[in-house]
């Protein structure tokens, strides 16, 4: 019992940061119904900015801050340098340069920093409290930031003109250009903000997988499955799928763990977990294409 | 994209005819190779292994072709399959001394079944999310090929070792040499095939449903069944050139098969021009070639111009990636075709 | 006095269609001028054109000001809110996000407040839902909305695009009724589409013809309705 409270705990841990990956990709989805398979390393590039950073001599904090301001005017570049002029590029295009995008920074990664596995650490200190058996203080942490971090973005969509207009341009481009929104610009915006949220989430989850070029294809795919459980064009909801491919994640594998100790017998493990992940991705998409909160859209012909 | 079939003017008749016979001649040239060489040295037998495996990686990207550039679905798994007809051809010779010629129709079968089943649910898909599930795929695949109740089959993460076989009939040919020979008649057949294939009413229906998945459907095409079929020939394709791979690479692991190895597909069906047949040949000669040469040439470029990183075969990759898709969208294939069609037209035609 | 907005030899493309074949015409200060055609005569690509939804050549000029090349937001902010084909709600906003969005660009808060108010007296029921989603709304509620949220830029100029569509007569007699108040109180000058030709010639001074994409008929409306050729074609007696 104690075993299964640890998982969840964990799963909750690791839930944060899919959550914030799910977030990142539901942002540039809802405004250009692209999925953005680079979210996750360049997520991984920033996160070797910010330990370039602490290599450097500056405290946690402020080179996370710094490294937050580098990604969000990476993804503003990106998306207008890049992206803009493919605007009505067919999906295969769009897909491609995604993945060009993926491959360069996956190897400029490899190319400055190496491919050998680096140690990042945690800005939490390690304290002991009530529940310490159940969950390590990074994790405590990690989930307290992304938290904030989510309530800080919902604050800015709600309650700012600048959120406002972003939402507009995402729901009707048109009607958004014809109130006077500059519509191009809140795209690249929009990058650039999940371009920084995915930069906290490669910085909170590091000190747990360790900082490599790798890191992130696999807390990518979970992020995928997460916005596709909650909906892709929820932002709500993607929090909600990210938690909750966490905690599924590591109750798959305690109760690998229970079947192969009570029976015997191995069924998953560890080494499945991608293989869960690529399970619940496919059966949502099939099953329930709009996710558990997720509108259905018409498609106009 | 390119039409495949079209009216050819008479005068281009006699282009055709002449299209033929190079090709031929040209075929017929690269069969005589090993013979002419021989054991004379003067192509090394590593050479041969590069050819081979250039046509290999033609074969795969010919398969990943007849799904995206022809029917319109964008797969970044295809590694996966090439994983699987490897594995297939792996186990059955070194399990079960299996011939390595029945390995291939082995693979196919079985990819194509693999290919099949995941194409049911996928072709509900389009786009975006069909890219994901590939992509899915292709980074849980490793995972899988680790997975403990294979691990008799599999060999888990230290891989299957195989011995490539000798040339039959006593020919007087290395290992390499024919399975160069090999390879490059199964590519020739791989080839004929989806060329008929394409030019056949099915054919042109997957066309259709690249084009007007829609209007295709209201035509009377049962286009989740043709979309579901492509898939599994797709992967069919990808399964028998993994197959080819692990017999003349004598070597297979899970870790041989990683998301790179989708993303290399991807980059050949792309550089080559994805709705081609000679834009697969090109596609496999890029992939094996940057395979090859990319750290090298990187390295060079590195020093030639002074960069303070190292520069990695990848960074070219996503370059090469994301230029061809802003001037040459139909690949290198694509763009010489746009290139003779100009250079044909009379000067005043526009 | 010089014309609010002034057009000549106007073009627009739909891809590498042209849909207008050299347009001219001009609108006074201050009036209301419709735009009659029948389906597929270029009305609603005219209207497209002037806020820089389409590709266009030739020369707008709205106040002075050559417009032909701005980016539709700049134009927006010039003063010409176009309330497009199908009203454009943002349907997962709310009714006051809605028009909130709208007066972002503006400087002037105190005419935002007094546009507000003035919104809310033309329309009351929009101020009863203003928290709710504007694509709850019914189609005449949003259509409200729509011009509303125009009236919010502060505009010199609105280009209506079939504000009666598909709505019940009632509802169609409010909204006409509001937009001459709009026209008369706020004084802003309209530019009408309208598929219902009666509706407009009443309402407008101004009436052009359009039919694929040039002018073939102008004038006052009075004396268009009592024309021959547009009774038989556009009023149906």
């Amino acid at each position: 019992m104690e075993q299964l409270i640890q998982q969840i705990a964990s799963g909750l841990a690791s839930g944060a940061i899919y959550a914030l990956v799910a977030l990142a990709l539901v942002m540039i989805f809802t405004a250009t119904d692209h999925l953005n398979f680079a979210q996750g390393e360049m997520a991984m590039f920033s996160t070797y900015i910010c330990w370039q950073l602490i290599q450097w001599g500056f405290p946690f904090w402020p080179a996370l801050g710094f490294t937050i301001l580098f990604s969000f005017l990476l993804g503003v570049a990106i998306e207008r340098v890049i992206l803009r002029p493919l605007h009505n590029a067919s999906v295969l295009s769009i897909v491609v340069v995604f993945i060009g995008l993926l491959a360069i920074f996956h190897s400029l990664a490899g190319g400055i920093w190496s491919h050998t596995i680096k140690n990042f650490p945690s800005p939490f200190p390690t304290v002991t409290f009530a529940g310490s058996g159940y969950i390590g203080s990074h994790q405590i942490g990690m989930i307290v930031v992304s938290l904030l971090m989510l309530f800080a973005l919902f604050a800015f969509f709600r309650f700012t003109p600048l959120g406002l207009a972003m939402r507009a341009a995402a729901q009707n481009p048109v009607s958004a250009r014809l109130v006077g929104v500059k519509v191009d610009w809140m795209l690249a915006l929009g990058w650039g903000l999940a371009a920084a949220v995915g930069a906290v989430a490669g910085a909170m989850v590091a000190p747990v997988v360790y900082l490599e070029p790798n890191m992130m294809a696999s807390i990518l795919l979970y992020g995928f499955a997460g916005a596709l459980v909650g909906g892709i064009s929820n932002p709500a909801g993607a929090v909600f799928g990210g938690f909750m491919v966490g905690v599924l994640e590591n109750l798959v594998a305690y109760f690998g763990n229970l079947t192969e100790k009570t029976f015997g017998i191995y069924i998953v493990g560890n080494g499945e977990k991608l293989t869960v992940a690529l399970i619940i991705v496919i059966t949502i998409l099939t099953l329930k294409p709009a996710g558990l909160f997720g509108r259905t859209t018409v498609k106009r012909v | 994209m390119t039409a495949i079939t079209s009216t050819v003017p008479a005068a281009a008749d006699g282009a055709r005819n002449l299209t033929r016979t190079l090709l031929v001649g040209f075929l017929v040239l690269a069969a005589a190779l090993p013979f002419l060489v021989g054991k004379s040295g003067f192509i090394s037998n590593f050479t041969f292994l590069q050819l081979s495996l250039m046509i290999v990686y033609a074969i795969a990207v010919l398969g990943l072709n007849l799904l995206t550039g022809f029917n319109g679905q964008i797969s970044l798994g295809h590694g996966a399959f090439f994983a699987v007809g490897a594995y297939t051809a792996a186990i059955l010779i070194e399990q079960f001394g299996v011939n390595y010629w029945l390995t291939l129709p082995a693979a196919a079968i079985l990819c194509f079944v693999i290919g099949y089943l995941f194409g049911l649910p996928a072709l509900r898909l389009e786009g975006h999310y069909l890219a994901l599930a590939t992509f899915g795929l292709a980074i849980a695949v490793p995972q899988m090929l680790k997975y403990k109740h294979l691990e008799p089959l599999t060999n888990g993460v230290m891989g299957i070792n195989l011995l490539k076989p000798d040339a039959p009939f006593g020919l007087p040919l290395s290992g390499d040499q024919w399975m160069y020979l090999v390879v490059l008649i199964v590519a020739v057949g791989m080839f004929w095939m989806a060329r008929n294939l394409l030019n056949s009413r099915p054919g042109r229906a997957m066309v259709a449903i690249r084009d007007h998945t829609l209007a295709a459907g209201t035509m009377g095409i049962d286009t989740s069944r043709y979309k579901a079929t492509v898939f599994g020939i797709s992967a069919l394709y990808v399964g028998i050139a993994g197959a080819l791979h692990a017999i003349i690479f004598e070597f297979v692991s899970p870790d041989s098969f990683r998301f790179e190895l989708s993303i290399a597909i991807l980059v050949g069906a792309v550089v080559g021009g994805v709705a081609s047949l000679p834009g697969a040949v090109i596609g496999g000669v890029f992939v094996q070639f940057i395979e090859k040469y990319a750290d090298a040439m990187t390295k060079k470029l590195t020093q030639a111009i002074h960069l303070p990183l190292e520069l990695q075969p990848w960074t070219l990759y996503g370059i090469t990636l994301i230029v061809l898709i802003y001037v040459m969208p139909g690949g290198i294939a694509g763009g010489l075709a746009a290139l003779w069609a100009r250079l044909r037209r009379p000067p005043q035609g526009g | 006095m010089a014309p609010l907005l002034e057009i000549s030899g106007l073009k627009a493309y739909y891809g590498a269609t042209e849909a207008l074949h050299g347009l001219s015409f001009t609108l006074a200060q201050g009036g209301i001028t419709t735009l009659l055609g029948a389906n597929g005569a270029g009305k609603t690509t005219t209207l497209r054109a002037i806020s820089g939804l389409v590709r266009r050549e030739g020369s707008i000029v709205f106040d002075g000001r050559p417009i032909e090349r701005m980016a539709t937001e700049d134009i927006t902010r010039l003063g010409v809110a176009h309330v497009p084909e199908g009203r454009g709600t943002f349907v997962g906003l709310s009714v006051e996000e809605n028009l909130k969005i709208a007066s972002y660009g503006r400087r002037d808060k105190s005419g935002v407040k007094r546009d507000l108010d003035l919104v809310f007296t033309y329309f009351p029921r929009l101020k009863e839902r203003i928290a709710q989603q504007a694509g709850t709304l019914s189609g005449g509620e949003q259509q409200m909305l729509a011009i509303s949220r125009a009236l919010m830029l502060g505009p010199r100029l609105m280009l209506l695009d079939e504000p009666s569509f598909g709505l019940a007569p009632l509802i169609v007699q409010e909204i006409f009724h509001i937009m001459r108040r709009i026209n008369e109180e706020a004084g802003v000058s309209m530019l009408l589409v309208e598929q219902n030709a009666a509706l407009a010639l009443n309402l407008a001074e101004n009436a052009y013809v359009l039919e694929t994409g040039t002018v073939v008929m102008s004038g006052p409306s009075a004396e268009l309705k009592n024309d021959e050729g547009i009774r038989k074609s556009y009023l149906g007696y």
